[in-house]
């Protein structure tokens, strides 16, 4: 391989550098305008991020390894880059009201979003340990940051302590495991490193380093039992970043999850389907049993999204391209109605309400009804109640897991939606059947307007009409290497 | 003489490990703790270091000055977090946070 770079790795990676550019370019103009222009910010950073996403496209049908064996563009890179920029662009559109409306500076906020999704970005092409370490801690650090973002709040502080700690401490695991898998292969690269340690009996070192590689990542994903910091964390956060943390970090993860037990551990299925089959189980029970009780909506969304992260495990555990399919497919949706659900509760943040306990919403259908029709919707789309697109995604899961032979962690999944529906369900109660509670009147600001129409034609199309959904993530899948495309083995 | 192979530095690496996840366990200061996560991080790179020269090839090394840069960078704004957390609690004393409870 000639040493350096060619002009064609560079080409490879035009929407990242597109993106690290708009990124400096915010930074600029944040110098340039004075406080009252402030606004303009926001939809500087909403055009930078649909010029990515323009420069993205040609990229839909590439298959291959850019910067020496360092990053794969390929499809599915495509489709989780899609869904992180999707998701970055709906977090912009709800946050400039709430930049307002708490007094926080816009610059270098929009900025450090910009830094996490190109993090994100990294981390979906990069199929060599160290270009995903190092676009996990580009996005890490940068949502370190956006966390203690309200700086006199204490939650906020006490939320990125914790975030941090429990951050860099997952990390340190993370590492450890990769260190080991280095050690026993020789190569970082993750289809090198399927190849060289395939042959022979796994060691117990080998099995050691996945333990440790899924622990790390367990944290990363907010699976019981790595979960602790998750439910703080999205409480104290400002309420954006809380949606941009619930959807791009986790879709991040997972992308990276997928890329190294797929890629590069595909032998060690046997032992790693078992792990994930129990975190599937552990993580979706107790989240959505710990949703039950709580009363702060940021709270019982993050216990919610904890919840999801056990239904998508799923999709890991089945192992088949049409696990990966849902997956990815399940991921697309629950951008839209995550994103949607924090898009109501953002709305609620006015200067005299914080908006973030259940009994803020009291009423709301009575005096905004649409609001309340678009919050009922997104809850019943979490809830997976037939016709909306929740509904789609949790079924393509549950039959990639009985296709596979996993029928009962499909029974576990279904008993576990029927729980959550509880919990969503009540926060309609409150919006129809409570006392309105007084408070200044809520002013759909024209982003957050725009925020709340794309999350809801997004689930409403893909709910009814999941079909290009459905191509696209299944050619996506396809370019996974080493993915199984027969049945999985089951051995539960 | 004994010869040091990369089994001795694993031990070395593994005792370094264990004692950052102990300290990060057990100690109740926020700063201790985050030194603990560095003596996790140093392990780390113990480790890069030793299989990289087992492997005679510089991967290793290469990968163990990225960790010691994002270990920087991550110090840099850990630190700005922790004293943000400070000013406003007069504590780095771990069981002091207790705003959110379930």
């Amino acid at each position: 391989m000639p040493p350096g770079f060619s002009a064609a790795d560079f080409y490879y990676i035009l929407p990242e550098l597109v993106l690290v550019a708009g990124a400096l370019l915010v930074l600029v103009v944040d110098v340039l305008t004075s406080r009252q222009q402030r606004p303009l910010l926001g939809w500087v950073t909403i055009g930078v991020l649909l010029a990515t996403m323009l420069t993205l496209l040609p990229f839909s049908d590439v298959d291959v390894l850019a910067s020496r064996g360092l990053l794969a563009i390929d499809g599915f890179a495509f489709f989780f880059k899609l869904v992180f920029l999707l998701t970055a662009l709906v977090t912009v559109l709800m946050s400039s009201s709430y930049l307002e409306v708490e007094g926080l500076r816009a610059g270098e906020y929009y900025f450090l979003i910009l830094c996490a999704t190109l993090g994100m970005m990294f981390m979906a092409s990069g199929i060599d340990l160290v270009t995903i370490f190092i676009g996990l801690e580009t996005m890490a650090v940068a949502f370190y940051i956006l966390t203690g973002y309200l700086k006199p709040n204490r939650q906020s502080n006490e939320a990125a302590v914790k975030y941090f700690l429990l951050g860099a401490f997952s990390l340190g695991i993370l590492l450890y495991g990769m260190s080991i898998l280095y050690g026993l292969s020789g190569t970082t690269n993750l289809r090198e490193l399927a190849t060289v340690l395939a042959t022979g009996e796994p060691s117990t070192l080998l099995i050691v380093a996945v333990v440790l590689v899924v622990s790390g990542i367990g944290f990363k994903i907010a699976a019981v039992p790595f979960h602790m910091w998750a439910p703080d964390v999205y409480e104290g956060a400002p309420t954006p970043i809380t949606a941009f943390l619930s959807v791009g970090s986790k879709a991040a993860s997972f992308a990276m999850l997928l890329r190294i037990f797929m890629e590069g551990l595909p032998f060690l299925a046997e032992v790693w389907q078992p792990m994930f089959w129990v975190l599937a189980v552990v993580t979706m029970t107790f989240g959505n049993l710990a949703a039950l009780t709580q009363s702060n909506i940021k709270r019982m969304l993050a216990y919610s999204s904890i919840a999801h992260a056990g239904y998508i495990l799923i999709g890991v555990v089945a192992n088949s391209s049409r696990g990966v399919t849902a997956l990815m497919i399940y991921l697309m949706l629950y951008v839209f109605m995550q994103l949607g659900a924090f898009a109501v509760v953002v709305m609620l943040r006015r200067r005299d309400v914080v908006g973030d306990e259940l009994k803020d919403l009291s009423g709301l259908y009575f005096r905004y009804p649409v609001a309340a029709c678009a919050m009922l919707f997104f809850m019943l789309s979490l809830g997976g109640i037939p016709p909306t697109a929740g509904f789609m995604g949790k079924f393509w899961l549950f039959s990639a897991a009985i296709e596979s032979g996993y029928i009962w962690l499909a029974v576990i999944g279904v008993i576990n939606s029927a729980i959550s529906l509880y919990y969503y369900v009540r926060v309609v109660v409150f919006m129809w059947l409570r006392e309105e509670t007084l408070g200044s009147p809520i002013v759909a600001s024209p982003a957050m307007a725009l925020a709340l129409t794309v999350a809801l034609v997004g689930a409403v199309i893909f709910g009814v009409y999941p079909g290009p959904l459905f191509e696209l993530a299944e050619s996506s899948a396809q370019s996974l290497g080493g993915v199984i495309t027969g049945v999985g083995v089951s051995s539960f | 003489m004994l010869e040091i192979t990369p089994a001795h530095y694993m031990v070395l690496s593994s005792a370094l490990f264990m004692i950052g996840v102990i300290g990060v366990m057990v100690r109740r200061n926020i700063i201790i703790i985050f030194m603990s996560i560095e003596l996790m991080l140093n392990a780390v790179n113990l480790n890069l270091a030793a299989f990289s020269q087992q492997w005679q090839h510089v991967t290793g090394q290469v990968f163990a000055i990225f960790v010691i840069a994002v270990a920087a960078a991550e110090a840099a704004v850990g630190l700005g977090i922790i004293l943000a957390f400070y000013r406003n609690k007069e504590t780095v004393n771990i069981d002091e946070m207790n705003v959110m409870r379930w």
